[in-house]
């Protein structure tokens, strides 16, 4: 061994997991400790490199509360990962399934019959008490498990062997992150898999998904399953839409569904469509706003009752929050001998309810030695180490317990073992803490009992502390993870997590269905896209001008600038900006004119500037997050990082230069064109498709119209116009086709005959228009019928209206209506062009409120009748 | 024996069209005993306006029927009417009638006699009474009110004779303000004011039985008004009303009423029982859309003959 692993074992602690407190690496870390002392210092920083990478461009992310202004926060995934031999495991898998087995069995007498209640095993206050104990719940009765998936965090103590320190049991998350570090690790660290000697994760998943299909099964065999996500502003929202798309279940939040007539439905463009099965990653009490949290905006009206009559199966059931108590630990080892008739297999900490008067005492006696916790976790309740308490804090400590006994614990410190971190080129000691995940199994013969036991995932998520020498290891805290090897002296074969059930074949068609929110959210994904880029576009032109043709002060030049600048504000509805208005004095607009500099970076950098470009930029992203699950690993990091350099430009704007925007601009449009180039070469025509591309046709339209409107409307000098012919050209990406076609003769007929009415170049208005068209006609209909929707209607009057303009028509010109008698130099207007446009522009808009009416959610906001107190006369 | 025909309109009008709304009512009365009378729910009927669309009639945890309803179509206004008939009867002296009372009263258990049972006694009946000994979201422990009771719960004192002194103390040193405080108001505000309405005065109540260790519950139902003498009952003048009821082994649940100074007999009507209001709300709604809105109750208690 070398100095890499010398220097480790010298500050290795007592209990830890490499060495057991001896000079020696255990046996099951060998083959990992002999790679890494092997390869050299460039070799590890690769592999340090290689995760970070892999991490980001898979978007990786843990959102930190209450932080909406900085971006979510990267997982963090260090390169050396937790080993676990094959006996230890042995032991741990055991005593997981046997906890999760038995707190199903707890969870189901609480809300059921409550012997263990009358029969003492178990205090009523400690369920009375707690927070999780929902009183609706209680007496609804269950053809499946209520604990479909059970979650135990594990510390090994001083006796080598693991403890439970807690255990999650509501909506337990980490499977996903788990399943992400695995696939992190497995591709950096690639050799060290060959063997197939350590434990693939994918039959723990396999079991997840069958468990919930059976479970919606008992209702229909067309079974529909849903993850419910409180949202993107979650703190493991990544993960939520990263087990959709991997299991392949919808990913919904709670205003896509509603209850009518007692079942749950989902809001989908084709109509609502029944859900069976909710895996939700929303706490108990907030789910139904009627029957629990009145305040909660997270929840689905009614779910409760529809939960009641048997209508639809949520996992894990209502109330099961009810076991995330720590006063619940002393307890367990004689419930697992009422239940099962056995000792229970993983010890836990040393813990006394202060429910009990000895325990009470004991607990005010050792204060200082205890930590002490509520037995119900919410936010206001902190985990309290009595030895850093003053000594009027403790007193302050015993009259709150004393006060209320029964919502306190106190729990003996247990120091948990280490493992090693790589921290730039060294190793240090972390202490570490195991969440092992449990999933109930279906019985072949019971398809809906509870009989079939617990799948333990081979593996699970590790979590290290930020510091050395410091215990908390939870993501909030910045703490690490790592990846969870359990070895095994067999090689496993690779098992797909495809499913080959006939009877889950009819499940397979539905999952093509788009809801409402994800349509809405996909359409202005592509209205975004399309915004940024032609404003990106147009900003370009401008600044090339405004580098390489304004210092030469010709003043034909000068007005085609200046237009240009007008059509900004107006393509990007920055108003009064460029253009003016009458509240500006004419003097101020003319200034800024001849000054654009300030007004150009706010319209590009302003982040509070509804229309400027890093406000679309982030609109773009918030649309396309709240979608996460519908891109694949390789588009993502392109939506990803479209925006980041533009948010820290908006947050540093003194620092950068016009020029260095210039460049900036450059990269954005070229990041537009691979994202739009994923979108019609990778994405599969389906109604999401369909929604984007609407977004992108109805946008490109308006700016189009939009830009030609401010530059031709009104008549300018024929220098001007020739300039602006240019521009025009140039920004709209018609330039190359239009120089093939006409060489460098440049005409307004020609030009507007080809961005206006050429079918066959796709940046052309018509060629939007007839795409628009097309995708209308594959939208969801209630009823077929040979009369057009009043989409359709508009859609073929603004294509017709196009197609009869006359071109020569279109570009007469005529005095400005009224303008005459008071201006000295009479405006010339092209009136025909701009009435044809504002038609189509008109169409357009009431085209994108009929899609809008028809196909999107309108989630309302749902708020409790008030009650005032009895007997007040109103 | 006494019958009641109740009518108890509730109706919420919206500022503009709520779009859909679901609903839970405890408005239908119960049947139960206690020491001092029966009451029977004869017969019940409910209507909505617009008309339900999806309902189902359930009991709670507590025993009380709710009666779940969804309204689908556009509303501005919601309304729901439930008449009912209900007998009670009385088995025991009236317990105004101090001289019966006081004996009955002093021949009770005393208070810490009981409070010890609930801790320590398993048997069925105590076990169900054990969950209304513990704190609920409207009425939990706070300072004052181990400290206020010290003056009824004397040592040794009979529970019933200290229950009512309590409920005499609160009646006489609180002020009945209509307006003063929200379903929302702490008891340890109504406690610093000393004024509120009988929700507020069970709530106060229930913190000082439960600060003793007793078990002690949230009555909601109505009471019925007499009109001044010489003039005609107005129509829809009652109003729901609340109160608290108190366990005694042996006996059972005993109820006062600390607004009217009153031990119920039978002029009270019971909706429906729990820890405090949270659990017995009688109507609770959820609605989309609907901007403001505002609450009309109109409550009719009448004698049958």
């Amino acid at each position: 061994m070398n100095s890499f692993f010398a220097n480790y074992i010298k500050q290795a602690t007592i209990y830890d997991e490499l060495t057991l407190g001896g000079d020696q690496v255990q046996p099951h870390w060998r083959g990992l400790v002999d790679h890494l002392a092997m390869i050299s210092d460039q070799d590890r920083h690769r592999i340090q490199h290689d995760i970070r990478q892999l991490l980001q461009e898979n978007g990786v992310t843990y959102n930190i509360h209450g932080d909406m202004e900085s971006k979510p926060r990267p997982w963090r995934l260090d390169a050396v990962p937790m080993i676990i031999g094959q006996n230890d495991w042995a032991e741990i898998e055991a005593g997981v399934a046997q906890r999760a087995h038995l707190l199903n069995l707890i969870l189901a007498d609480i809300y059921g019959e409550q012997k263990l209640i009358k029969k003492g095993l178990l205090p009523w206050g400690l369920v009375y008490s707690h927070s999780g104990f929902l009183r609706p719940i209680a007496g609804i009765s269950y053809p499946h498990n209520l604990l479909t998936l059970y979650a135990a965090d594990l510390g090994r103590g001083p006796d080598g062997r693991m403890w439970v320190l807690g255990d999650r049991t509501q909506a337990p998350s980490g499977t996903g992150y788990a399943l992400e570090n695995r696939m992190v690790t497995s591709r950096v660290m690639s050799h060290m898999f060959k063997e197939g000697r350590i434990r693939r994760l994918s039959n723990f998943f396999r079991h997840m998904r069958k468990t919930l299909y059976r479970m919606a099964q008992t209702r229909t065999d067309a079974a529909q399953v849903a993850i419910l996500t409180p949202g993107p502003f979650n703190e493991t929202y990544f993960e939520h839409a990263y087990l959709a798309s991997y299991l392949g279940f919808l990913l919904v939040q709670g205003h896509d569904l509603t209850v009518r007539d007692g079942l749950v439905w989902l809001k989908t463009i084709n109509g609502l469509q029944p859900v069976d099965v909710l895996l939700r990653r929303v706490d108990d009490a907030f789910c139904d706003p009627l029957e629990l949290l009145d305040y909660s905006q997270l929840g689905i009206s009614g779910l409760v009752e529809a939960v009641r009559r048997q209508n639809v199966f949520v996992a894990n059931s209502l109330g099961s929050g009810v076991l995330e108590n720590p006063g619940l630990m002393p307890f367990m080892p004689a419930l697992a001998n009422y239940f099962l008739g056995e000792d229970l297999i993983l010890p836990s900490a040393a813990t006394w309810w202060c429910g009990q008067p000895k325990e009470l005492n004991y607990v005010l006696t050792h204060i200082n030695k205890l930590i002490i916790k509520h037995i119900s976790r919410t936010a206001d309740t902190d985990t309290i180490f009595g030895h850093d308490l003053s000594r009027s804090q403790t007193e302050a400590l015993r009259e709150r317990i004393k006060s209320n006994p029964t919502h306190f614990v106190g729990q003996e410190q247990v120091s948990f073992s280490t493992v090693p971190s790589l921290v730039e080129d060294e190793l240090e000691p972390r202490y570490t803490i195991l969440r092992s995940f449990a999933v109930a199994k279906t019985s072949p013969d019971q398809p809906d009992s509870a009989a079939g036991g617990y799948e333990v995932m081979p593996g699970g998520l590790t979590r290290s502390s930020i510091k050395q020498g410091y215990f908390n290891v939870s993501a909030y805290a910045g703490g690490i993870s790592r990846d969870t090897w359990v070895l095994s002296d067999e090689t496993e074969r690779h098992k797909t997590l495809w499913l080959h059930s006939e009877q889950l074949l009819n499940s397979i068609k539905q999952s093509l269905t788009v809801s409402s929110r994800e349509a809405e959210n996909l359409f202005w994904v592509g209205r975004y896209a399309e915004r940024i880029e032609a404003t990106a576009r147009l900003l370009r032109t401008i600044l090339d001008l405004y580098f390489h043709v304004l210092p030469a002060h010709d003043e034909a030049e000068i007005l085609s600038f200046e237009k240009l600048l007008q059509a900004l504000t107006h393509l990007t509805l920055t108003y009064p900006g460029f253009v003016g208005g009458p509240d500006i004095p004419a003097d101020t607009t003319k200034e800024m004119l001849a000054q654009p500099e300030a007004e150009l970076l706010s319209v590009m950098l302003d982040p509070d500037r509804v229309g400027s470009l890093v406000f679309n930029l982030q609109a773009l992203t918030n649309a396309a997050y709240a979608v996460r699950n519908q891109w694949s690993v390789e588009v993502w990091p392109v939506i990803d990082t479209m925006g980041q350099r533009w948010f820290e430009m908006s947050k540093e704007q003194d620092e950068f230069s016009l020029q260095q925007i210039r460049e900036q601009l450059n990269k954005l449009i070229m990041r537009l064109r691979s994202f739009s180039g994923y979108l019609n070469e990778s994405m599969t025509r389906g109604f999401g498709w369909f929604f984007i591309d609407m977004g992108v046709r109805l946008e490109r339209s308006q700016l189009l119209i939009s830009l030609v409107r401010a530059t031709f409307s009104a008549v300018s000098s024929e220098e001007t116009e020739a300039a602006l012919l240019e521009d025009l050209l140039t920004t709209t990406d018609n330039i190359i086709t239009y120089r093939r076609r006409y060489r460098s003769y440049l005409h307004l007929q020609l030009v507007l005959e080809q961005i206006l009415l050429d079918p066959d170049c796709p940046r052309s208005l018509i060629f939007q228009l007839e795409r628009l068209q097309a995708n209308l006609k594959e939208l969801p209909r209630e009823s077929v019928s040979y009369r057009l929707s009043r989409e359709e209607q508009d859609i073929l009057a603004a294509i017709t209206a196009l197609r009869v303009g006359d071109i020569s028509e279109l570009v007469a010109r005529s005095a400005e209506d009224g303008a005459e008698a008071s201006s000295d130099r009479p405006i010339q207007v092209r009136k025909q062009l701009d009435e044809l446009l504002g038609v189509v522009s008109a169409k357009l808009s009431n085209i994108s409120m009929i899609v809008s009416k028809y196909y999107f959610t309108h989630a309302e906001v749902h708020q409790p009748l008030i009650n005032l107190p009895a007997d007040i006369d109103q | 024996m006494i019958r009641f025909t109740i009518t108890h309109t509730t109706e919420y009008k919206y500022t503009s069209p709520a779009s859909l709304s679901y609903n839970e009512a405890r408005m239908v009365p119960r049947s139960f005993s206690t020491p001092l009378f029966n009451q029977n729910c004869l017969t019940h009927q409910v209507s909505t306006a617009p008309i339900w669309r999806d309902h189902s009639l359930r009991q709670d945890y507590f025993g009380n029927s709710v009666l779940y309803f969804t309204v689908r179509e556009p509303h501005s206004e919601m309304g729901i009417t439930i008449s009912s008939e209900v007998k009670v009867t009385p088995s025991a002296d009236n317990p105004q009638d101090r001289s019966s009372y006081e004996n009955w009263a002093l021949n009770s258990p005393s208070w810490e006699m009981v409070a010890d049972r609930l801790k320590t006694d398993s048997s069925s009946e105590l076990l169900a009474a054990r969950e209304f000994t513990i704190d609920s979201p409207l009425a939990s422990a706070f300072g004052g009110a181990y400290e206020y009771s010290a003056r009824a719960f004397t040592p040794k004192r009979p529970i019933l004779a200290a229950t009512r002194d309590l409920m005499q103390q609160i009646f006489e040193e609180f002020e009945y303000k209509p307006g003063a405080t929200s379903i929302y108001t702490s008891i340890g505000q109504v406690y610093a004011t000393k004024s509120g309405v009988c929700q507020d005065f069970a709530h106060f109540m229930l913190a000082c039985l439960r600060s003793r260790g007793l078990a002690a519950r949230y009555m909601s139902g109505y009471i019925e008004t007499l009109p001044r003498p010489g003039q005609e009952k107005l129509q829809g003048a009652d109003a729901s009303h609340a109160w608290v009821s108190v366990y005694v082994p042996e006996m059972g649940w005993v109820d006062f009423d600390p607004t009217n100074d009153l031990i119920p007999h039978v002029q009270h009507i019971t909706l429906a029982w729990g820890r405090d209001f949270t659990d017995v709300t009688p109507l609770k709604g959820i609605f989309f859309g609907g901007g403001e809105h505002k609450l009309v109750v109109a409550v009719d208690v009448r004698r049958s003959q």
